[in-house]
């Protein structure tokens, strides 16, 4: 009985600690890249790329497996931030927004059912049963989840309104002068 | 007293002789003033008044929200007849909101505390007074006095320089104003030293402006405030150009005046504060030069906050010619605007009227690389290769070159021989950078809401697993019991 339990002892402790410094020497690197890629994204999760959330899309990004112009979301901003990083040619026809979008409630038809709220990834809709609905629109990322399973078509994305403090003049229509 | 070169700058023809010699009028009071909650740098202010509310001249309609930020008074009595949006004094002509005053005619001033001595009043004391009157830099970059006031203060300010450049062609609202009211200024500015406990005043003004400096030389005799004559050059009443000329210290990039001891003001600003602590008065109104061309009779009016600009050229006697282009501010860097119903605001320091043949626009040819835009650069930089860069949409190629540093003052446009739209470039791509800066940032503010979003769920699940093993526990130790007390029961 005590040989028994002595000899099982030592083989656990001794297979443990080989397994222990196996796991610290031969540990696998997670793709480096990918991960620098994943800070790039904006971790909304939306999953308007396709890929199933951000960590996914930034896996296929590193391994070259999709174009710089994945993130609706992300905007302008994200594809030139990862053309850099991934040293590639930016496409800019890719990027379809032409106008930066946000959602936007229509009172007079949102039921307060409680719907979008819950999928939004920023907690960007405040809100509550029986509630007029409203956005935060420094929160809102444009994913456009909300609209997917707005019942009553209430929430829409709409052209972020261009204010005093966002408009600025447009590019010089300049042909041949440079 | 000794002054510095200047690096660049441009001669424009001045034109000021259209309204320099005729004295200030006061506008007659319009029915509707449209007042709008931004006339300042930072957050628009928040009304503390309702429609139909009764106001009198110089209560507080809109209370400064905010770190950055000024309050606004009406500048008249009247009610309120609507909060809500007006055509915005800017090149976009944007909806913005407006308070709109309707005046009754009588200018029934609020109750006023007057101080008979200003001079004993604490340094504290005096910016909170200038932040309640609502003041802001008359210059045109309306940045709240008062808070620079505060924080020149903190960061120990040796010299305080007054400027009363106005290198832009057409305006002589401050060459007015000094000559008019040099008095009163020369308080303001001994009361804004006192503010910032500068060890040194200097008055800067142009040598085109002798009567100006005539009259500030005179009304300063006997006191700390020196005035000087500068030369008169385009952008000398530049902040940076300024100081450079003054005090041969140059601002580093991206740094602001305080970072070498000094504080700017405008004279505008000054004669602002000496009504605001002597008097009481918020700033309700500010003095605009109605000129150019196309205007028939130009002259300076003191115009109160939120008359519509239509008002101020009809005063001036409508157009003599018909005018190609209307300006808010000078010819240089002011705003171009197309709707006259915009309102005269607290940075509003002319409306022009200028006709084809001032305005001399052509179409751009090609870039023949002769550098007369570089040597025109007050500020050292390369216009031609920046906007090369811009063209092709590299805006971080221009960055490197120093478009950071670059002040909009046109002086490359102006000088361009083939009349390329330089300034035109570098205030779009300082427009689309930081568009790309606020997106940047909102990605950062909206991914840590993802973050914070995703953790909350996880943990609102796992609080709900333990709940339910908790009751499941409860439920088999109660039914345990229950067995056993039927158990015991069966044995009795």
């Amino acid at each position: 009985m005590i040989a028994a339990l002595t000899s099982l002892t030592i083989l656990g402790v001794v297979l443990g600690l080989i397994l222990g410094v196996a796991a610290r020497v031969f540990r696998v690197e997670g793709n480096k890249l990918a991960e620098e890629v994943l800070g790039i994204l904006p971790g909304s999760q939306c999953g308007q790329c396709g890929f199933p959330g951000c960590a996914g899309a930034a896996q296929a990004l590193a391994e070259g497996r999709a174009p710089v112009t994945l993130c609706p979301p992300g905007g302008r901003a994200v594809v030139l931030a990862l053309a850099a990083k991934l040293g590639k040619d930016a496409d800019m026809a890719d990027v379809k927004e032409s106008v930066p979008m946000i959602a936007d409630v229509k009172e007079e038809i949102c039921i307060g059912c409680t719907r979008c709220f819950k999928v939004c990834p920023t907690d960007a809709i405040m809100g509550a049963a029986q509630q007029i609905h409203s956005v935060f629109r420094e929160a809102c990322t444009a994913c456009g989840k909300c609209e997917e399973v707005c019942p009553t078509e209430s929430i829409k994305l709409q052209p972020i309104p261009v204010t005093l403090q966002s408009w600025y003049w447009h590019k010089p229509l300049a042909g041949n002068t440079l | 007293m000794k002054l510095f070169n200047l690096r660049g700058g441009v001669h424009p023809e001045g034109r000021k002789d259209l309204s320099a010699d005729i004295s200030v009028r006061v506008l007659p009071l319009p029915k509707y003033l449209f007042v709008p909650l931004q006339q300042h740098i930072g957050a628009p202010a928040t009304p503390v008044v309702n429609v139909g509310d009764h106001v009198l001249k110089g209560q507080l309609i809109a209370a400064a929200q905010g770190a950055v930020s000024s309050s606004i008074h009406a500048p008249t009595s009247g009610v309120i007849t609507a909060l809500g949006d007006h055509a915005a004094p800017h090149p976009s002509g944007l909806p913005v909101p407006t308070i709109t005053l309707e005046s009754d005619g009588n200018e029934t001033w609020v109750k006023t505390e007057t101080v008979a001595d200003p001079f004993v009043l604490s340094a504290e004391e005096i910016a909170a007074r200038v932040a309640s009157a609502g003041i802001v830099g008359l210059g045109g970059a309306t940045f709240p006095a008062a808070l620079k006031l505060n924080l020149s203060r903190n960061s120990g300010v040796q010299t305080l320089i007054m400027n009363g450049g106005e290198c832009e062609p057409y305006l002589t609202c401050d060459d007015r104003i000094m000559r008019e009211r040099a008095l009163e200024i020369v308080e303001g500015i001994r009361l804004i030293a006192l503010a910032v406990a500068a060890k040194e005043v200097l008055v800067g003004i142009e040598d085109n402006k002798p009567e100006a400096i005539a009259a500030m030389q005179s009304a300063a005799k006997g006191s700390e405030v020196k005035v000087v004559s500068m030369p008169s050059m385009y952008p000398m009443g530049s902040e940076k150009q300024i100081i450079q000329v003054l005090t041969g210290k140059e601002i580093p990039a991206g740094g602001r005046p305080a970072d070498i001891g000094v504080l700017v003001h405008n004279v505008a600003t000054a004669f602002a504060v000496q009504q605001a602590i002597r008097y009481g008065r918020p700033l309700l109104s500010r003095i605009v030069t109605v000129s150019g061309g196309a205007i028939k009779a130009a002259c300076n009016v003191e115009a109160l906050v939120g008359t519509p600009v239509q008002e101020l050229i009809e005063f001036a006697g409508g157009y003599s010619q018909p005018a190609t282009r209307l300006v808010l501010g000078g010819p240089m860097m002011g705003q171009q605007f197309t709707n006259t119903s915009v309102p005269v605001v607290k940075g509003t320091s002319g409306v022009l009227a200028l006709t084809s043949k001032e305005i001399g626009q052509a179409e751009a040819s090609p870039c023949i690389r002769c550098s007369t835009c570089v040597r025109a650069c007050p500020v050292g930089l390369l216009p031609l290769e920046m906007a090369a860069h811009i063209r092709t949409s590299n805006l971080a190629g221009a960055v490197t070159l120093g478009l950071k540093d670059c002040i909009s003052c046109g002086s490359c446009s102006y000088v361009c021989p083939a009349h390329i739209p330089l300034v035109h470039y570098f205030n779009y791509a300082k427009g689309d950078l930081a568009t790309q800066e606020r997106a940047k940032l909102k990605q950062e503010a909206t991914k840590k809401l993802a973050e914070a979003r995703n953790e909350r769920i996880a943990r609102i699940e796992r609080e709900r697993a333990e709940a339910a093993a908790k009751r499941k526990a409860a439920r088999a130790a109660k039914e345990a019991a229950a067995k056993e007390a039927a158990a015991k029961a069966e044995v009795v």
